[in-house]
């Protein structure tokens, strides 16, 4: 088996634009803002960048096809630069095109950058789109939170839970992610709100109620990636590297065939698996100081728990309810206030939750940083529970 | 085999088989909305009408009432079909050839869209049962959309029904039949357009029904050998309320014969309403039953059958011509009817344009509802692939066709979205499982959000997916119907 990527590389920069509703603003301006912060953060003058990789996932919306938006927005000076798209996963797709160039060898400095201009389509939620002139034919023109709305009821018949008792855990979810929010100034949604005013919203797609979703938010971010040698030589003392990074895709057994229980992200705990034993990881409910995954939906977060190993089968619920996912729980989720207030730039999303794990292990995550920040997982997650692809990456100190 | 000898041939109607949408719009709604302009619309009001579901049209309740027909294990194979209506949604497209495609036909099928007046269907069947040899389906389907406060608005349903024609044991053959055609225009539609225009009743009355329906009974029953006198059962569809006894009297036909126009459960279906009346007759008649079926328009269809050893003199009404679910609300048959225009929001603009390249491609998969079974494993899957699906076979090209549209299944997962844009919403949808193990991402059809749950059996249903206003289009799938508790 290969070696895998653990320790090969280091990021020495990241930015993230703040995600929003940025009316005033087009896509070029979101990624120079992600960019700025994550050049500065290097210490490095762009010239030094060989290549580049821009994550964006709906291009028809604003941005605009193949990576030249990336090119002429940041005036790369005629660099190899990819534009790479896996749905609501394309952030981390972005980093791993970024991340194995150099852990080949090919250059020494890359840029992955990820950016997502949603909000210019004249409504809430995500733009309605076509699936293809075949699948269009037969499947149903689902919505997001319809697709992922699934799993709760089929997580009620399978483990016997009511749907008032799964509601209230997915309520403490929100909660929590609304409260975290509150502490990060780049965040999208920064109010508290409170169980009732969860179980109270307007019905998007049962189960789901308005606070069950993440908000659809302009936004960019954004690494420069190197080897540790080269952060070294750059003067980086504090050298924060990739342990695993994990892609796993649906290849049509949960959609199409009956082993699956239509309760779980089946990619999710593949991937998670695998990840694991790339990072050297032998029980990630000791070692991971923080998570940060696709919440897209309150129930999304809720069955991952379970998926990524952290909660036992059937356990979620309670283990959400006992907080051992808040913010002073054992295993912090979503301190930066996740897909859900953070906000949701499909694009950038991957990179906004590795940037959020990245500032806790330096310790310069400002009012919302965690004592013990030594390594931490994202988890993000493009398509729909029965058919997509799931991204995990594990970053974490050089060392820990 | 002598077409004017029916009787002494075993030729005839081998099954019968018809289905109304499951919505009964409440003609008192309909009334009340009116009141303010059409008071005399109050005279109407008993009873309900059958009204299409937003993804119903004159093709899938059709495909409906043909899959019941050719449901039993003894009937036939069609070589011919005859889709007879007034509304077929495609004037150049065959409209049979879909319904054929959604009731997995073969190919090498002859199919034929009548259309012209609501005689479609009864002239259909007089030339099927005149004919030799074929075995043929006759299906009439009607979805007719009369003006708002218009009587016919009352007086109109949708529905359809089908008929086996061909050799065998048939339930009941034809004795004799006759036609007279006239430009009698009681009413007339221009093509492409939905309401009638009609004439004084009582002039319909005097000079059509009364003038021109006598002869052609009088000619069918002289060729059957039988007297009026001895007619069992009198079918005829009211274009006007009470016209059935008038002309029972005028030809001589008992009164206690006049078989029950389904007005107050149904409505009139139009060009599939005397084979609607005809089918839920031959599923109560007993043997040797005499039954005229008479239907007016452009002049008259008459024919004269018994019924053999086959009927079975049933009591139980048929069941299909069950209570429905009562719709009060009349602004939504409006809008199902495309003629109130609502604030449906951006999400209701996607262009459903459909690559009739790629919709041909997958016709049998689509249309057909028609998976693949693994030759080596057994396993089935939707859509077929070339790579067996199962993990632990992944056989390459080993796949057979296979249709699922009659197969059983149940909700694995479900939910109501109110996001998604859907005519009737909430977007019901979920994975539907079968009992083969083969799954599949599905629309649910006629039910409310309190249907669903997680193993819920389910029927397969063939609607419309999606409408494509731009270019006049429609494309057509398969939802899955949650099998409703009695009482529901």
């Amino acid at each position: 088996m290969a070696n895998g990527i653990r320790d090969r590389v280091a990021i020495i920069g990241m930015g993230c634009s703040r995600f929003g509703e940025r009316w005033s603003d087009n896509a070029e301006d979101l990624m120079l803002e992600a960019f700025a912060e994550a050049l500065a953060d290097a210490g490095i003058e762009r010239q030094k960048i060989e290549a580049a990789w821009l994550g964006v996932c709906l291009e028809e919306n604003n941005v605009g096809k193949t990576a030249g938006p990336l090119a002429q927005g940041l005036r790369l000076p005629y660099i190899a630069a990819t534009r790479v798209e896996n749905a609501c996963a394309t952030g981390t797709e972005a980093l791993r095109g970024a991340v194995y160039a150099v852990a080949s060898g090919a250059c020494d400095i890359a840029l992955a950058l990820g950016v997502e201009k949603l909000k210019d389509t004249g409504y809430g939620g995500l733009p309605v789109r076509t699936r293809g002139v075949v699948a269009d034919l037969w499947m149903p023109n689902a919505s997001a939170p319809g697709a992922f709305a699934q799993l709760a009821s089929a997580y009620q018949a399978k483990y016997g839970i009511s749907r008032d008792e799964l509601k209230r855990a997915m309520a403490h979810v929100s909660v929590k992610s609304h409260d975290n929010a509150v502490l990060n100034p780049k965040a999208h949604l920064r109010n508290r709100i409170t169980i009732d005013d969860v179980l109270k919203a307007p019905a998007v797609a049962e189960p789901l109620g308005l606070f069950d979703c993440s908000g659809v938010s302009d936004g960019a971010a954004c690494a420069i990636v190197t080897t540790p040698e080269i952060a070294r030589e750059l003067g980086k003392r504090d050298i924060v590297t990739v342990k695993a990074l994990q892609l796993a895709v649906s290849n049509g057994e949960e959609a199409q065939f009956s082993n699956w229980d239509g309760a779980s992200i089946r990619t999710a705990e593949v991937a998670a698996a695998k990840a694991y034993r790339e990072a050297g990881i032998a029980n990630p409910r000791e070692s991971l100081d923080l998570i940060e995954v696709h919440d897209c939906f309150s129930i999304t977060e809720l069955v991952l728990m379970e998926n990524l190993g952290l909660s036992d089968p059937g356990r979620a619920p309670f283990d959400i309810l006992e907080g051992r996912y808040d913010r002073g729980g054992k295993i912090p989720c979503q301190v930066d206030g996740g897909l859900k207030c953070f906000g949701h730039p499909i694009g950038a999303s991957g990179l906004r939750m590795v940037y959020e794990v990245y500032q806790q292990v330096l310790g310069r995550a400002g009012e919302r940083q965690l004592g013990k920040a030594d390594i931490g997982l994202t988890q993000n997650l493009g398509g729909h529970p029965h058919q997509n692809v799931c991204a995990i990456s594990i970053i974490g100190r050089l060392g820990a | 085999m002598n077409p004017n000898n029916g009787a002494a041939t075993n030729r005839g109607i081998l099954a019968v088989g018809a289905y109304l949408p499951r919505l009964r719009l409440d003609r008192k709604s309909v009334a009340a909305g009116h009141r303010w302009m059409a008071p005399g619309l109050r005279g109407l009001a008993q009873g309900v009408r059958s009204m299409a579901n937003w993804d119903e049209d004159a093709i899938t309740m059709a495909v409906e009432a043909g899959r019941r027909t050719l449901g039993g294990a003894q009937t036939p194979a069609p070589q011919t079909l005859t889709l007879a209506s007034t509304t077929l949604p495609f004037a150049d497209r065959l409209n049979a050839a879909v319904v054929a495609s959604a009731l997995g036909l073969p190919k090498t099928l002859s199919a034929t869209d009548s259309g012209g007046s609501l005689r479609a269907g009864s002239s259909a069947l007089i030339r099927a049962l005149q004919g030799s040899g074929n075995t043929e389906l006759l299906i009439a389907s009607e979805r007719r959309i009369p003006r708002p406060a218009s009587t016919a608005e009352l007086m109109a349903g949708d529905g359809a029904a089908a008929l086996l024609v061909g050799e065998g044991e048939p339930i009941a053959r034809l004795l004799g039949a006759a036609s007279l055609t006239a430009d009698f225009i009681d009413h007339f539609r221009e093509a492409g357009r939905d309401g009638d225009y009609g004439w004084e009743e009582r002039w319909v009355r005097d000079e059509g029904f009364s003038k021109l329906v006598p002869p052609a009974v009088k000619q069918a029953l002289d060729a059957a050998g039988v007297g009026a006198d001895r007619i069992d059962h009198f079918v005829m569809p009211e274009r006007l309320r009470r016209v059935g006894p008038l002309v029972a009297k005028k030809v001589g036909v008992r009164s206690e014969t006049i078989v029950d126009t389904l007005f107050e459960r149904s409505g009139d279906t139009g060009a599939a309403h005397p084979l609607m009346m005809l089918a839920r007759t031959l599923a109560k008649a007993g043997p040797s039953e005499k039954i005229l079926v008479v239907q007016f328009g452009s002049g008259c269809d008459a024919l004269v059958l018994e019924t053999t050893e086959q009927a079975s003199g049933s009591d139980a009404e048929p069941a299909w011509l069950d209570d429905g679910q009562i719709e009060t609300n009349y602004l939504k048959y409006l809008s199902f009817t495309g003629q109130l225009d609502l604030e449906w929001g951006m999400r209701a603009e996607m262009d459903n344009k459909t690559a009739l390249s790629a919709a041909w491609r997958a016709e049998e998969t689509v249309q057909g509802f028609s998976g693949g079974r693994c030759g080596e494993c057994g396993t089935v899957q939707f859509p077929a692939s070339r790579i067996c699906v199962n993990p632990a076979c992944c056989a390459v090209d080993t796949q057979q066709p296979y249709r699922l549209a009659d197969e059983p299944a149940k909700i694995r997962s479900f939910t109501c979205d109110w996001l998604s844009y859907k005519p009737c919403p909430p977007f019901m949808f979920g994975h539907v499982e079968f009992d083969n193990a083969a799954r599949v991402l599905m629309e649910f059809a006629d039910c409310d959000p309190g249907d669903l749950a997680v193993g819920v059996p389910l029927d397969m249903v063939f609607r419309i997916k999606d409408l494509d206003a731009m270019r006049g289009f429609r494309r057509y799938f398969w939802k899955a119907k949650p099998q409703l508790k009695a009482g529901e």
